[in-house]
């Protein structure tokens, strides 16, 4: 046998040990700021009445959407409310919107420089590859050692797997904007920013929503399997059901979340398909 | 005073644009170039001026460097070398924030697929130069109404592009040109998406507009008709290269290469017109022999015409009978045509072209009869017709 040895694990574990040490101060501070979103956002959720969050929700969709998805978004958290699940579910909403937020925040400029830049583009593909494709598993780790166990890491955790789509898709519609649109701009006097801001951005947004939709559901999925690093809400149900063998417990845990998840994608899709009327 | 100069200019895709520019110098061919270094030859030594208020049309077929070229008059496609004097300035030397506002002042485009931003309104879209040079926004609204008046869009401003019909939508194209009021209207292909009924109508309007606005254009098109039409000069363009130069009699007279005369050829009308499609379906005709000289005169003088042609019972030509003749017969009580009707006339067949028409009517001063092969009668062609489309020339298709 030849003598062939990698010792990766020794290396990531040393490097990681360094780069804490040298990283705290400003992990400490970016974990202050992410635990002061996530936990206003539960916050704001839970403090009022359950009735009043209800009748606000279905108001705020029925703006957005449509009557019938606002009946359906009323509905749906009275049953939440009914299954004793009320407060699960709105951890679940704030960990995933805070998460969605957190990772537009970061995505949608990053593809945008992307869509400037074929470089940027180049070096962005195989981390956002890297990010996709990782089991979601894995990247656990690392939020724990940087974050501990908690909400922030869970953030960290839905960040990284529900920010590639965001990305994409926004580098995506920026680009596929016809060529001749963006000669126009430019044969007006318009600089590369201008561009972007009158023509590019507001043709892009389509497939931008359409980023955006993705973003939330994968945020969404994330926080079950980010429940196990303390990320709390509906994924926690479902956890400890599975550690005590509870199949009514999951069911119920797992209705909360089909019922997010319908909600939040007929909203985003109604909204992306709004502007694209517009 | 010439407002654009173009110089020695050339546009090399790919990456060794000098090895590529240098073979063509040595007189190889853009085939050859393309397979030894990969580099494609938009553009090869051309140059040209143009003079102020002058309509320049570029002509050539797809993929003859015409759009290549006036791209690099707004360096929308950076030349590869020459030089482009625009106002005297060479624009090719210009920085990023002088060309940009050559662009916002002086020259402006219009786009073969219109290029209108969809999710602006009409207005929007017309004054979208004024917004970029910073103009506020009351006064830009106003300078765009105005030449959105100008192109016949009144009423319109309000509505989305998606609204409107290809026509209409190249109108906002053209009034978002204008309403930065630039010295310079870069014309890519403005018409040719159009259908041809709307092409003429803008063509028309074009030409009114100029005639008012006194712009200096260059106007890029593949179709010859459209070139005559608009331009005071044409370029013909042929691989990168511009093969003639001049206004549109000469290019219809002496077409410098092959290249060209093909091109004219397939515009000369008076070639490809013919007599079916310029003849007057005419019923005003007499039976011969049922009809006499009295009904002939009275024919002629229901249609105030001056001479009248006969036809059998079955429509088959005979001849023809002058008024003044016919006045005589009634003068010498004669009841039947014999005498005067005049059998021996030129007669044009259906396909018969203009040129051939021009020669059968020349020394005669009656009307040509259009016949079948049958000798049944068609029509008749008048000089005036004959005439007023061999001037016409290459718009001879209305």
């Amino acid at each position: 046998m030849i003598d062939f040895f990698i010792p990766l694990e020794d290396w990531i574990n040393i490097g990681f040990e360094k780069v804490t040490y040298y990283l705290s101060p400003f992990l400490r501070a970016a974990s202050n700021f992410l635990e002061i979103i996530i936990g206003g956002f539960e916050d704001l959720l839970l403090w009022p009445p359950e009735i009043v969050i209800m009748i606000v929700v279905a108001l705020l969709v029925w703006i957005l959407a449509s009557y019938r998805l606002a009946i359906f978004a009323f509905v749906g958290l009275l049953l939440t409310f009914g299954l004793d699940i009320w407060e699960p579910t709105m951890a679940t909403v704030a960990l995933a919107l805070s998460g969605t937020a957190v990772s537009l925040l970061v995505g949608v400029p990053l593809g945008i420089f992307a869509s400037q830049s074929n470089v940027v583009e180049r070096i962005l593909r195989p981390i956002l590859d890297f990010m996709q494709t990782l089991p979601s598993f894995v990247y656990l780790i690392p939020a724990v050692m940087f974050f501990g166990m908690g909400k922030v890491s869970a953030l960290v955790a839905i960040m990284i797997f529900a920010m590639p789509p965001a990305v994409r898709l926004t580098t995506l519609g920026i680009r596929e904007v016809s060529g001749e649109m963006v000669e126009a701009a430019r044969a007006f006097g318009s600089g590369r920013w201008q561009t972007l801001k009158d023509v590019q951005l507001p043709l892009a947004i389509p497939t931008i929503m359409a980023g955006v939709n993705q973003c939330i559901m994968m945020a969404l999925a994330m926080t079950v399997i980010a429940s196990m690093i303390g990320g709390g809400g509906l994924g926690n149900v479902v956890l400890r059901s599975m550690q005590t063998l509870n199949i009514g417990m999951g069911a119920v845990g797992g209705l909360g979340i089909v019922i997010l998840a319908i909600l939040l994608d007929r909203l985003t899709e109604t909204i992306s398909k709004k502007v694209k009327k517009d | 005073m010439s407002i654009i100069k173009v110089e020695n200019l050339y546009k090399v895709f790919g990456k060794e644009p000098n090895r590529a520019i240098e073979m063509v110098n040595e007189g190889h061919k853009k085939d050859e170039i393309m397979a030894k270094t990969g580099t494609t030859i938009g553009i090869n030594n051309v140059s040209f001026e143009v003079e102020a208020g002058e309509s320049f049309v570029v002509m050539g077929l797809s993929g003859s460097g015409k759009s290549t070229l006036i791209r690099c008059l707004n360096r929308l496609i950076e030349p590869t070398l020459g030089s482009i004097s625009i106002h005297d300035k060479d624009i090719t030397k210009m920085d990023k924030n002088e060309l940009s506002e050559l662009r916002k002042e002086s020259v402006s485009m219009v786009f073969q697929n219109f290029a209108i931003f969809p999710h602006y309104t009409v207005l929007e879209n017309a004054s979208y130069g004024l917004k970029v040079m910073g103009v506020a926004k009351e006064e830009r609204e106003q300078k765009a109404l105005e030449s959105l008046e100008a192109v016949g869009l009144k009423g319109w401003e309000n509505y989305y592009p998606s609204k409107l019909s290809g026509g209409m939508q190249q109108r906002v194209g053209l009034a978002r040109a204008l309403a930065t009021d630039p010295d310079i209207l870069l014309m890519d292909e403005a018409f040719s998406a159009l259908d041809p009924l709307i092409r003429k109508d803008m063509q028309t309007e074009l030409l009114e507009l100029q005639d008012k606005l006194q712009k200096t254009i260059i106007f890029i098109t593949h179709d010859l008709d459209e070139a005559l039409r608009l331009g005071d000069r044409i370029a013909l363009m042929k691989d990168g290269e511009i093969v003639q130069i001049g206004t549109p009699e000469e290019i219809m007279m002496s077409p410098a290469t092959e290249y060209v005369e093909k091109f004219v050829e397939d515009v000369d009308r008076s070639r490809v017109l013919t007599a079916e499609m310029i003849m007057k379906k005419s019923s005003t005709v007499i039976h011969y022999p049922k009809d006499g000289p009295r009904v002939a005169l009275h024919r002629m003088k229901e249609n105030d015409i001056s001479s009248i042609f006969a036809v059998d019972k079955q429509n088959r030509l005979i001849g023809i009978v002058m008024a003044e003749d016919a006045l005589t017969a009634i003068e010498s009580n004669e009841t039947s045509l014999d005498s005067i009707i005049q059998k021996d006339i030129p007669t044009a067949l259906p396909d018969t072209p203009l040129k051939e028409m021009f020669a059968l009517m020349t020394g005669k001063n009656v009307p040509l009869a259009v016949v079948d092969e049958d000798s049944k009668f068609k029509g008749i062609v008048v000089r005036g017709t004959v005439m007023a489309k061999l001037a016409e020339g290459g718009n001879a298709n209305d």
